[in-house]
């Protein structure tokens, strides 16, 4: 990879430099409540590199990416801005990584987004004009041809350091690595992986993705979801596809009395991250303390991680 | 072929409530053989609307009559003689059969008395799936002759996403088979798992309804 900078994020700029990136997330709200965001926020900021915005995650409806992307710039810190494909044909989509770009922001994470069956507003229409690797593609083509999807010149082009995601728990397992590989053809510069609890898995991933050659052409940064309590992790294991929990995780969460079981779970979140760091070709940590923003400082101080690199 | 389902009866007896006296009429084509709208159903749902408005007090006469198909002008035709006498259409064909009823009968009001579901087929006594979505420029060649657009709930042409588990798709709880996992192990039969590692590009929407109303011409079988 190149010194050369696509976008000069800080992330971007981080990873270059061959330290190890931390990024954090940050939900927007599911009204306006600024002050509730940038009180989350808070916790992230000088704790991790950039914050993932998340784009009306698990199809309800909160307050934009967009928009809380620039109340993070001007806080001080730097957005991952997260776009999904579910919302927007290709005319909208194209319009918001062109408006993010005129705000200011330098990271956009390409996803195809969850289905809106999920979420608050079921009898939704989807859209679906591209998937997260068009988007992906979008965003390369926009930056470094200077072209719509249509062909039509820009006047200006969008400086993005373009990212995405991937599930290594998923099926069919060995295709994982591949469609991975699909997006790191379509422009894809950095990964942050679904959280991560099967260890044995996903080394057996990354090892599939050193031998394609992908850890050369992409920054790939583990997920790791700290665990706060036995409830939440029987769900994970229960009700989030792909994401099978060790029994052995549950089992050290219900081994402790209640008031530790939080702790043990950082304990474990912490450990992780150090599992995953060691790994050949991983290049940093994605750290989504989901509603769990306060404990941030925490995690990060106690897995070592701080302080933070500085970069121009 | 045209999928369909009957609607509630308590639907179709809001719809005509104003109504004495109504056409059921049926169509001979896909809905009959769905066994949702053909001559066994106009007379199953012509009674059934009968004995509830009986029921409730309020006779409703129906003329039953099912039409060779309702998607060609000339086969609505027979209708003429009962809509004469009535004073509303139900039509239990596809949505394209209260439609012609409707522009041949402009002063008659129509209801549809079934729910078009899909462009499908049966996949055992009972039970209909859907299979296109009639997008206008078919792809299913670079898929193993499986639709993709049709089939994933998020129409990934680069699929399967993170919320593939074992042969299922997360959306359906568990009902719905994963179609990537089904194009993935198809394109391992034909030998062309490398095939899955192209990137595909963007589709061309504008030959499916997103173009606009489409019309079919065959110049050399117009008149």
């Amino acid at each position: 990879m190149t010194a050369e900078y696509s976008a000069g994020s800080r992330l971007e700029k981080i990873f270059k430099s061959g330290q190890k990136a931390l990024t954090g997330e940050c939900g927007p709200p599911r009204g306006c409540d600024v002050d509730h965001f940038k009180h989350k926020a808070s916790f992230l900021k000088g704790n991790v590199d950039a914050v993932n915005v998340t784009d009306n995650q698990t199809a309800v409806v909160r307050f934009c990416s967009m928009a809380a992307s620039k109340i993070l710039l001007e806080m001080g810190v730097e957005p991952v801005m997260q776009m999904v494909t579910r919302d927007m044909n290709r005319i909208g989509l194209q319009s918001n990584i062109l408006g993010a770009a005129a705000l200011g922001i330098k990271n956009l994470l390409c996803l195809t987004g969850d289905h809106q069956s999920f979420g608050d507003h079921p009898q939704a229409k989807n859209v679906h004009d591209m998937d997260s690797v068009m988007l992906a593609h979008t965003v390369k083509t926009m930056r470094d041809e200077g072209k719509m999807v249509s062909g039509t010149e820009l006047q200006g082009r969008p400086q993005i350091f373009i990212g995405a995601a991937a599930n290594p728990f998923a099926d069919p397992q060995e295709f994982r690595v591949i469609r991975m590989g699909k997006k790191i053809a379509a422009g894809v510069q950095f990964i942050q992986t679904q959280c991560i609890y099967n260890m044995e898995r996903f080394r057996k991933f990354m090892e599939m993705a050193n031998d394609m050659g992908l850890t050369e052409k992409c920054y790939i940064m583990a997920g790791i979801t700290p665990l706060k309590s036995v409830g939440m992790a029987n769900y994970m294991k229960k009700f989030v596809p792909g994401l099978d929990v060790p029994d052995s995780y549950i089992t050290r969460l219900k081994g402790v009395p209640k008031d530790k079981v939080a702790a043990e779970g950082i304990k474990i979140a912490v450990e992780q991250i150090h599992e995953c760091l060691a790994m050949k070709g991983i290049a940093g940590i994605h750290l989504m303390a989901i509603e769990w923003e306060e404990r941030v400082p925490e995690i990060v101080e106690a897995a070592g991680l701080l302080p933070r690199p500085v970069v121009d | 072929m045209v999928i369909g389902e009957a609607k509630p009866v308590a639907e179709i007896l809001e719809m005509i409530k104003d109504f004495k006296k109504v056409v059921v009429a049926g169509c001979k084509g896909c809905v009959t053989v769905c066994n949702a709208g053909g001559e066994k159903e106009v007379a199953i749902l012509a009674s059934e609307l009968r004995i509830a408005r009986k029921a409730a007090g309020n006779d409703l006469e129906t003329l039953e009559y099912t039409c060779e198909r309702q998607c060609d002008p000339e086969y609505i035709e027979p209708l003429d003689d009962l809509v004469k006498d009535a004073e509303a259409i139900v039509s239990i064909a596809c949505s394209v059969g209260p439609q012609y009823c409707t522009a041949r009968y402009p002063f008659v009001p129509v209801f549809p008395g079934l729910n078009t579901m899909s462009i499908g087929g049966a996949l055992e006594h009972g039970v209909w799936k859907e299979f296109c979505q009639a997008c206008g420029s078919c792809i299913i060649g670079d898929f193993g002759g499986l639709c993709p657009i049709t089939r994933c709930a998020k129409q990934l042409l680069n699929g399967p996403c993170g919320g593939s588990s074992e042969g299922l798709c997360e959306v359906g709880k568990g009902s719905i088979p994963c179609i990537w996992q089904l194009i993935y192990d198809r394109m391992k039969n034909l030998g062309q798992l490398h095939k899955m590692q192209e990137v595909k590009l963007y589709k061309n929407w504008s030959t499916s309804r997103d173009g606009g109303l489409r019309t079919t011409i065959r110049e050399e079988l117009k008149q």
